[in-house]
């Protein structure tokens, strides 16, 4: 490969990674407003960011939320692909695209859709809406990673078991599921992070009483952005990477995503 | 497993769930699509008067016009920007590959709304592009970079992109490293061996490139909102701003079965060319 290429290469991947870049930047400024360059550099930022009231709350909304959407969508959608991978049910192959469908359609539609239901049942604005509504984004993600780790596990194994004398429970409890072990935590840690980054289902679904934290920050920098917002980013990306650890240990990230 | 009866009840909590957050609100759209808005105030009905008032009226008619332009526009754009990435992953042997994977799709994690703040520090009035170029005297007012469809088409490709790379990827099963190295041997050059061989054994990841790249940009809302600052109204944009500012729900139920309309369009196509490359 020519020194032309590998410099085109170079300059792509600045492109690519421009913005994460100056983001990191920009939360060491000490500035009111983010002006190029800082004109003092420091940890302002990340104090201001701390002491934030309404990031602070949105925060716990996310994590609350996110984790009640994983677990259930991690309890419904490991039961199911069990189910898928193990039966011999027909129509198991249309339940597995019909779990997996709402990953193919734009966040929009979905959200709308949800507006129109929740406004006829007087569940907008409230957790239980939220957590229907995030259950929609992280079931597609348990289904095809739990499916994926499943079908990579030998049936044979667990027919071994069951000769062997094992009673059903038995073999699922003692051999199935330390294997699928991996594949669940990697499908958790994917769930939670979808649902902890959603922004576009959750804009029809939030009220000014019940704010999750990528909204107060949609709703922030539509106005304004200043290095606070940077330092919170950061934060974020930082979340992101270690569940992205969590899924390359388990799994690894290229399997989990179907590649 | 023996029993139909536990595979039919080990479905059933799942199926609830989806019964409940995505058949029973698409159900609900496609029906409001036919109902009516009169001043904010929902008409039962069985019309297709949404529908065709939105192929009649200049303003939606451009939504949908912008849209299928600003998508394509972004394709090619991140179909460019993500080729030679993707054929450097895929040639090289370094030791860094896997780290340089790592970072092509790390991206991909990141909420867009970071990514799409990082674009806003760059391209706005105070952004380093300008405060850079106005230090150096090459300009003596800020270009507008953001708040049009200029930062709409340059943030959207590279959100983009990692996906782009890995469409890529995903279609260059056939090109084979070897047949570059016949094609040098024998004399071709560089451009030669490259618009002979790899360019045609690679078009079937740029066809699954560009067309996933369409459907996923003609669908954005994140960033065309942001870096458009309600001046780009797309597609996604139009249905959020029917839906919760006009109010004017039957409309927003049917610009989105446009859009899936759109979407199921797109998809035939695709089958058809992965039919053709199979």
């Amino acid at each position: 490969m020519s020194i032309g290429f590998r410099a085109l290469v170079a300059a792509l991947f600045c492109f690519l990674l421009a913005p994460l870049f100056v983001v990191l930047l920009t939360s060491f400024s000490n500035d009111a407003f983010l002006a190029f360059p800082p004109r003092e550099w420091g940890l302002h930022a990340y104090r201001a960011l701390w002491a934030n009231q309404a990031f602070r709350e949105g925060f716990g909304v996310s994590v609350a939320l996110a984790g009640t959407a994983t677990l259930i969508s991690l309890g419904a959608g490991t039961a199911a692909s069990y189910a898928i991978a193990r039966s011999r049910l027909p129509g198991r192959e249309a339940l597995l695209a019909l779990f997996t469908a709402p990953l193919l359609l734009p966040g929009i539609i979905l959200g709308l859709g949800l507006l129109l239901v929740f406004a006829q049942f007087g569940l907008l604005a409230t957790w239980t809406g939220l957590v229907i509504g995030h259950c929609l984004v992280t079931l597609p993600y348990v289904v095809r990673v739990v499916l994926t780790a499943l079908r990579g596990i030998d049936a044979t194994l667990e027919e071994a078991a069951a000769v062997l004398g094992a009673a059903p429970w038995r073999v699922f409890r003692r051999v199935t599921l330390p294997m699928m072990l991996p594949g669940m935590t990697a499908a958790a840690a994917l769930s939670f992070l979808a649902s902890f980054d959603e922004v576009v289902i959750t804009l029809f679904l939030v009220g000014p009483r019940l704010t999750t934290l990528p909204i107060e920050v949609w709703h922030t920098i539509e106005y304004r952005a200043d290095p606070q917002i940077s330092a919170l980013s950061v934060a974020l990306i930082a979340l992101t990477a270690a569940l992205v650890v969590v899924v390359e240990r388990s799994l690894g990230v290229l399997r989990a995503m179907g590649r | 497993m023996k029993s139909r009866r536990l595979a039919a009840l080990l479905l059933l909590p799942a199926s609830a769930i989806t019964l409940i957050a995505f058949l029973l609100p698409m159900g609900w759209l496609a029906r409001l699509s036919l109902d009516l808005n009169d001043g904010g105030i929902l008409v039962a009905a069985v019309t297709a008067d949404n529908y065709r008032h939105f192929f009649t009226d200049a303003f939606y008619l451009g939504v949908l016009w912008r849209s299928v332009w600003v998508a394509s526009s972004v394709a090619a754009l991140a179909v460019l920007a993500a080729y030679p990435i993707a054929l450097f992953l895929f040639r090289t042997r370094s030791r860094w590959r896997g780290l340089l994977a790592v970072l092509t799709i790390a991206p991909l994690l990141v909420s867009s709304v970071v990514r799409t703040f990082g674009w806003m520090i760059i391209l706005g009035d105070q952004g380093w592009i300008n405060s850079t170029l106005l230090a150096l005297g090459l300009i003596a007012a800020p270009v507008q970079l953001m708040n049009n469809t200029t930062g709409v088409l340059i943030g959207l490709t590279e959100i983009m992109m990692p996906t782009t790379t890995l469409a890529l990827l995903a279609g260059f099963a056939r090109l084979d490293l070897t047949l570059e190295e016949a094609a040098r041997t024998l004399g071709a050059s560089p451009w030669r061996c490259f618009r002979r061989v790899t360019l045609p054994l690679t078009a079937p990841g740029i066809a699954v490139g560009v067309l996933v790249t369409f459907v996923l940009s003609i669908s954005s809302f994140i960033t065309p909102s942001l870096l458009g600052g309600g001046r780009v109204p797309m597609l996604a944009s139009t249905i959020y701003e029917e839906a919760l500012e006009t109010l004017n729900w039957p409309m927003a139920a049917a610009i989105s079965l446009i859009l899936i309309a759109v979407f199921g369009a797109v998809l035939v196509g695709y089958e058809r060319l992965a039919r053709r490359w199979a």
